[in-house]
């Protein structure tokens, strides 16, 4: 609501925070939580304990872990450890915000499709066909191959690669809430367009919102891991756990740990936030399908925990 | 009833919510004998439903019987395994929901579904396919491959809800319970799905029990009626005796607020809301909405004894063993409608819809529609479900745009879509949607709801306009201010409801529409609604444009009706004249359909 202030006309009930501690409470949601949050912690305040810097060289390539450097040297006998704590926030905060930028112009767009129908409906939609015709990472590729590996222009490639994708989604969401009447109720006012997505549709969206965001930031860290891989990402010297595990593929036979430890990280984080995810989405769903519950059960289908005769 | 061995008995049943002492039914007792309807009425929330499933040994999730016993046919349904339990829902007794568009699956064909229920119950394929086969003709449906082979969104709603009962019936059941199985369904429709269940009932001595809240349709299928209020049965006995003689305040209330087609009476709402589980008072349940209750009501729980006959019983204090008239005193009969009501006003009609045809992409739903709306008078257009009376509505509020014609409001030609009206139209126009569950944004504070055309067609007003202007709307619903802070989801949906209407009030239109704004509430807050839509019309001279299938309710609102079938225009002109003098077989076959509460009184 755009009014001033003010406790009755202007509140928004923080609905999705509801969501999130109800998908928080099972076990699902917790562990995957606790997995996302563990990645990110190491990420965010690793380099605070990083022992040595990430690049300087301390001992022999590939050299196996002592007391020094715990998970041994890499390619170039660089500390493991301290390469691993610092490789994980630039990635994180990239792939962040090429989410973020996915999210918002996928919601735009798909949101203006399902609302707005006719024409601009096709057009948006032709052009999100066109996109997806490009597998994602190949769309990635040749963005950054062409204009080479700037951290912005991974942003921008990662985020267009999303909003296809995103695009679809939400535009099959919104076209069942652009018909509810309390749309309609607002419409009929004579309210613009553009103000009734912004006010009504977009914010009973937050459901499907929370779970593609959830779900694209799992493809963005899979991308631009894949991106490093290839070296298109995130450019040396400077450590990330996607570069980190091509420099070092060579020495596997002699010290596992530089390909290992960033490989599990990207793994924990990557399926943790699926877990959460997939917990969102139960809690958010999980709400309608009584009826159906009652009726098949009543009629002696369903094998069944519910009938809790006493 | 001097049948043999009940079918079903239940003593002292108890159902609570899971880990809390707080009771959603107490105190039930009831026996159903084979071929007997038994009819559960009371508003939403006192219990029906969940005395409905517990016949059949089910509650829902977060309930459990926790006192009592449901005996079944001899057996003590709390002491069978889920196992066993199973095995007897759908083959010996069956449940119809209320609504069949969500119960029945949507991925399976109906065909399937119907063989599923005697797959389950160990019936082999030749010998279910006989029984489908009967079972279709049973419910009045044809056994033909092209029905059976639709998915349940392909069929009507009245064909969805003849499959419900075609599943339930399957197994030839002794038992079935009926959830309010015609709510979502027009007059004639209804009528036949009636009269079906009552076939069914006497020719293979089914018990039937038929949950409802719309106590006219009860009064004509059932033979005895429980009264359910706050979790208890408060009246029990015969229809006749129930009805046409009620003994509990309660029950005398809730047959005021029902609608007359024969008479256009002023509807009484009872005063208040039914208390909620765990909130429910120490004395009569019911002593803080009572009219009549005297000091005792207070702290003793009436106990439901005889009153004027062995099988009519009520839980009152005033009433054991006495006579009919000890509550009646307080309940003087509907006053009838004053004549200043039907004032016709001279002068040019507010709205005049000439020659209007519409359609959805190609099919047409409305033809050559002409109508008039004199300022301060209430039209009615009635018709089923399908008829075009919503897409009428839509296309004078501006939603729907695709018309030819002319729709004249104020003498000036109406364009079609809402964007191309000017803000004064748009704001003297104003709609009510059928379903307050579904208007009101669940984002949204009841204040930012009623702000919200505020704010949108008066510009920039200040924070304490605002708050004038909202709570005199929401004084003019009768809603507390208090209110304003809450959300949709805390309120009733009556109260929904007067949020909505205080929506439309708020920027003073001239033209109210109305689209079926009372079918999705209980008949005792339909009352309540109807009244203050007629206090309203008359305090600001509003015109309404009042949308209903209901022709019993037309008469004590509206001043004309106008009949739609299948988007023509059959009938118009006063409501007593059309009501009692109905000349197109089609408003005369709609007139007999509507159920009503007609009742001999006990003698």
């Amino acid at each position: 609501m755009s009014s001033r202030g003010g406790k009755a006309y202007s509140v928004r009930r923080r609905e999705w925070l509801h969501t999130v501690l109800g998908a928080l409470k099972t076990p699902r949601g917790a562990s995957g939580a606790v997995m996302t949050l563990a990645v990110v912690g190491i990420a965010a305040f690793g380099p605070l304990f990083a022992p040595h810097g990430g690049t300087e060289l301390l001992g022999a390539p590939f050299q196996k872990p002592d007391s020094n450097l715990p998970l041994g040297g890499d390619e170039l006998g660089r500390d493991v450890l301290s390469r691993v704590l610092d490789g994980g926030w630039e990635l994180l905060l990239v792939a962040a915000a090429g989410t973020a930028l996915g999210i918002v112009l996928g919601t735009a767009a798909g949101v203006a499709a399902a609302y707005l129908r006719g024409v601009a409906d096709a057009v948006i939609m032709r052009v999100v066909d066109v996109l997806l015709a490009f597998p994602q990472l190949v769309f990635v590729l040749l963005l950054v191959s062409v204009i080479g590996p700037k951290t912005w222009l991974l942003v921008i490639a990662v985020g267009l690669s999303h909003a296809p994708q995103v695009a679809r989604v939400l535009r099959s969401a919104a076209l069942d809430v652009s018909e509810r009447d309390y749309v309609k109720a607002v419409e009929i006012l004579g309210v613009r367009p553009a103000r009734v997505m912004r006010q009504e549709v977009v914010p009973s969206l937050i459901t499907p919102l929370m779970v593609e965001t959830g779900l694209r930031m799992t493809y963005s860290i899979i991308v631009l891991a894949g991106l490093s891989f290839v070296g298109f990402g995130l450019q040396p010297p400077s450590p990330n756990w996607g570069l980190m595990i091509n420099e070092n593929r060579i020495g596997l036979t002699q010290n596992y740990w530089p390909v290992l430890a960033p490989a599990l990280l990207v793994a924990l984080l990557t399926v943790g936030l699926n877990t959460l995810t997939d917990a969102i989405a139960r809690v958010a769903l999980g709400v309608d399908r009584a009826e159906r519950v009652i009726a098949s059960e009543a009629l002696g289908l369903e094998p069944t925990a519910a009938s809790d005769v006493a | 009833m001097t049948s043999p061995s009940p079918i079903v008995v239940l003593e002292d049943l108890a159902v609570s919510l899971h880990a809390s002492p707080d009771r959603v039914l107490e105190d039930v007792s009831l026996t159903i004998a084979p071929g007997e309807i038994l009819g559960i009425v009371g508003e939403s929330g006192s219990g029906k439903t969940t005395l409905g499933l517990a016949m059949i040994g089910y509650v829902r999730r977060g309930l459990a019987i926790t006192g009592g016993s449901v005996q079944f046919r001899g057996t003590e349904l709390r002491d069978l395994a889920p196992r066993q339990l199973r095995k007897l829902r759908g083959a010996s007794m069956a449940y119809v929901p209320q609504d069949p568009a969500t119960a029945l699956n949507p991925l399976i064909k109906v065909g399937s579904l119907l063989r599923e229920v005697l797959a389950a119950h160990g019936r082999s394929r030749t010998d279910a396919d006989a029984r489908v086969a009967q079972v279709l003709a049973e419910v009045g449906l044809p056994n033909a491959d092209d029905l059976l082979s639709c998915y349940p969104h392909q069929l009507s709603g009245g064909q969805q809800q003849r499959f419900a009962l075609a599943m339930a019936f399957a197994c030839r059941p002794s038992l079935i319970v009926l959830d309010e199985p015609t709510t979502g369904l027009d007059v004639t429709t209804q009528r036949t799905v009636l009269d079906t269940v009552a076939d069914l009932c006497s020719s293979y001595g089914v018990a039937a029990v038929y949950v409802s809240h719309d106590v006219a349709v009860v009064s004509e299928l059932a033979h005895r009626i429980a009264v359910m209020y706050a979790g208890r049965v408060i009246e029990s006995g015969s229809t006749s005796e129930v009805f046409g003689g009620p003994m509990h305040p309660y029950t005398r209330g809730l047959l005021r607020a029902v609608p007359s087609p024969k008479v256009g009476q002023r509807l009484v709402a009872m005063e208040g809301v039914p208390p909620r589980p765990g909130a429910r008072p120490a004395g009569c349940s019911f002593e803080p909405r009572c009219p009549v209750r005297i000091a005792r009501c207070k702290t003793e729980q009436p106990e439901l004894l005889p009153t004027d006959s062995a099988s009519h019983h009520a839980r009152c204090l005033l009433t054991a063993g006495s006579p009919a008239s000890a509550t009646a005193a307080a309940f003087a009969a509907g006053r009838p409608l004053s004549d200043a009501n039907g004032a016709k006003a001279n002068g040019a009609p507010l709205l005049a819809i000439e020659r209007l045809t519409a359609s959805y992409s190609s099919a047409p739903v409305l033809q050559d529609v002409a109508l008039a709306v004199d300022p301060n008078s209430c039209v009615a257009i009635v018709g089923e479900s399908g008829s075009g009376k919503t897409t009428l509505a839509r296309c004078v509020t501006g939603l729907h745009t695709n018309w030819q014609g002319e729709i004249r409001f104020r003498d000036s030609r109406l364009p079609a879509g809402v964007r191309t009206r000017s803000r004064d139209v748009l704001r003297s126009i104003q709609y009510v949607f059928q379903n307050p569950y579904a208007s009101l944004s669940p984002r949204r504070t009841v204040g930012a709801t009623i702000a919200q055309p505020l704010l949108h067609f008066h510009g920039r007003p200040s924070r304490r306009e605002i708050d004038a202007e909202v709570s005199n709307a929401m004084r003019a619903v009768a809603l507390p201010f208090e209110l304003a802070d809450r959300y949709p989801d805390q309120l009733s949906g009556g109260e929904r409801q007067r949020v909505a209407i205080a929506r439309a009030l708020v920027v003073s239109p001239e033209l109210l529409v109305c689209d079926e704004i009372t079918s999705a509430l209980d008949v005792s807050v339909q009352a309540a609604i109807v009244e203050l839509l007629r206090r309203l019309q008359q305090e600001r001279n509003l015109a309404m444009l009042f949308i209903t299938h209901n022709l019993a309710l037309v008469r004590s609102i509206a001043q004309e009706v106008v009949v739609v079938q299948a988007g023509r225009i059959v009938e118009v002109g006063p409501v007593e004249d059309v009501l009692e003098r109905p000349q197109h077989p089609y408003t005369q076959r709609l007139v007999t359909h509507v159920p009503s509460l007609e009742v001999a009184p006990a003698t």
